[in-house]
């Protein structure tokens, strides 16, 4: 008796969960499926789930004709070099903000908390304006500057948490031993908190590769990022459904392959703040 | 409790370290956050157009305030964000909830449905715009497909502007329950299991236990997910610029999109930054409050 019902519950519960995640499942289904059909089946107003036959001419199209190699560059160069910079400069306050004592230490702490959730259009106006004063307008090291400046105080705050779990013992030893705060830093924090990196790497390269308003005012035709070269698919003509797509696919692979690795790590990163408190 | 004594050097030498160690990132984000935000403030007691030289913007102190507060776009604006947020948050926080409360049973393949849930999340919302707009598209999408086959009339979901809400509401309500039933699942189980467990034995019901019990000890969470939420709603624009660009008419122009396109579709840039610093000043009251709720870097020793 008891066992049959909670055979019931967990049948119910797998249930559950299987309808949840064809939920979250099927638009992204649909887009890579559609990214493999051509116009006719596209256009046709019959949806085909699984039935067709598969094509890559639009894979063939974007990476052929529209300059898709240099954008791609272009999200490639501005992603890691955001997501370095960011890491480097974000490990050091980290460090500095857990574990040394200075005046103004936690208004520094508050500050970046705080200047965490600027939307992006509040920034765009300046952003614009300020960039042409400065003379980065429309270049790529424009945008690494600003994704830098907007992943920062997120950064801290995770690495701040993987510096807390790091025992204190290890940098005291490091310490008596005579090294210096900057070893202390590269050689004893930094192999420790690999996988604190990592995810917050993560966390950084997502924002700066999926990031569509300040990069599309900040860019132009040789400096334009892979979202920004998607939209320009939505033509007055008409949007070109199966070009849209596949840009979409290829888009959303890096990120996916993110999540599908340390999808657990990610969702600590993004539940740390509300759980621990 | 207080924390350790710091592992470094004493005296001014060891503020000097500390403060080497920050100096490129506080850097980085004043240059980047802080004086971009200056700015704009600036900006916003000025007349100045794209595409003019900055130096030939007038100076025109409150009168892009006073010009907001009487604006009826801005006041339509406000309205649909707060329709949004309401629609939205309501719907994700009951959803994301009542599931997490369903679901919350460690279970073997767990982590396999994690990965599925945080997807919506992980892909750019340009994407995300993209595939809905297909999915709403009156000609090509696939819902007006089966709603003729329930025998309904095709509707143009993204031209009308009732419609247009709706689409815009529910893709949100698609890429954001899952961050909050993650963000509770995470914390029912971290419920000590010794207070659920006592609570049945004091004879409380599976009800009693849901409200009486779990949400009131998860209840920081909760209000953190909801704020969270709130600030996204006044953060977000860039699926509604894909979606729907805002329309038909102001239907879909939430106060981020409205920043955006009185800037750059109207190209009254300092207008645009008046109305910004009002988007500014809820998201840092939204913002405080979070921080008053749980402030993850505060120490307890305090310099």
């Amino acid at each position: 008796m008891r066992i049959e019902s909670t055979k019931t519950r967990m049948t119910f519960h797998y249930a559950g969960l299987i309808a949840l995640s064809i939920i979250c499942l099927t638009p992204i289904y649909i887009m890579i499926s559609t990214s493999f059909k051509n116009e006719v089946v596209i256009f046709d107003g019959n949806p085909v789930w699984f039935f067709f036959f598969p094509t890559i001419q639009n894979y063939v199209d974007i990476i052929g004709d529209s300059h898709f190699d240099r954008y791609l560059v272009n999200s490639i160069i501005v992603g890691v070099s955001a997501t370095l910079i960011t890491l480097t400069t974000g490990g050091m306050a980290a460090y500095a903000l857990a574990r040394m004592q200075f005046p103004g230490r936690q208004s520094i702490a508050n500050g970046a908390l705080l200047v965490r959730m600027i939307p992006p259009a509040v920034l765009a106006i300046p952003a614009f304006a300020v960039s042409i004063v400065l003379g980065i307008a429309n270049q790529l090291s424009g945008l690494i500057f600003f994704y830098t400046a907007l992943n920062l105080p997120f950064a801290i705050w995770l690495l701040y948490g993987f510096v807390k779990q790091v025992p204190i013992e290890l940098e005291e030893a490091a310490i008596v031993d005579g090294a210096t705060p900057w070893q202390v830093f590269t050689r004893v924090l930094f192999p420790v908190m690999k996988a604190g990196y990592a995810v917050t790497g993560i966390f950084v390269f997502r924002i700066a590769w999926n990031e569509f308003i300040l990069a599309l005012l900040l860019t132009d035709r040789t400096t334009r990022t892979l979202p920004v070269a998607t939209s320009l698919f939505l033509t007055d003509a008409g949007p070109e459904w199966g070009r849209i797509m596949a840009m979409g696919t290829l888009i959303v692979i890096p990120p996916l392959i993110f999540t599908f690795f340390s999808a657990r790590q990610i969702i600590a990163g993004m539940t740390a703040g509300a759980v621990k408190g | 409790m207080s924390d350790p004594a710091p592992p470094v050097a004493t005296g001014m030498r060891r503020w000097l370290v500390g403060y080497l160690f920050v100096a490129p990132a506080v850097l980085l984000m004043g240059a980047g956050l802080i004086y971009p935000v200056v700015q704009g403030l600036l900006l916003s007691m000025q007349d100045w157009a794209v595409g003019t030289p900055m130096s030939t913007a007038e100076f025109i102190g409150a009168d892009n305030y006073l010009r907001m507060l009487r604006d009826e776009n801005v006041q339509e604006s406000m309205w649909v964000t707060f329709k949004f947020g309401f629609f939205t948050i309501t719907i994700e926080m009951t959803l994301g909830v009542a599931l997490a409360l369903l679901l919350e049973k460690p279970i073997r393949g767990a982590s396999i449905f994690r990965t599925i849930f945080i997807m919506p999340l992980m892909i750019s919302p340009v994407v995300v715009g993209l595939v809905w707009r297909y999915l709403y598209d009156a000609r090509a999408g696939w819902i007006n497909h089966y709603l003729e086959l329930a025998g309904f009339e095709p509707l143009i979901w993204l031209g009308e502007p009732h419609l247009a809400f709706f689409a815009i509401v529910f893709t949100d309500i698609w890429q954001w329950t899952p961050f909050v039933f993650i963000i509770v699942i995470a914390g029912l189980q971290a419920l000590p299991s010794e207070v659920l467990e006592a609570s049945r034995i004091d004879g409380a019901n599976t009800w009693q236990q849901i409200f009486l019990v779990k949400l009131p000890m998860i209840r920081s969470i909760l209000i953190i997910a909801l704020l969270l939420r709130i600030i996204d709603v006044f953060k977000g624009l860039e699926v509604m610029l894909i979606m729907t660009e805002g329309g038909p008419g102001l239907a879909t122009e939430l106060l981020s999109l409205h920043v955006y396109k009185t800037a750059f579709d109207a190209q009254q840039l300092g207008y645009a930054a008046a109305i910004s610093v009002l988007l500014l000043l809820i998201v840092f009251a939204l913002s405080l409050a979070i921080l008053l709720i749980s402030n993850p870097m505060k120490s307890r020793a305090d310099v």
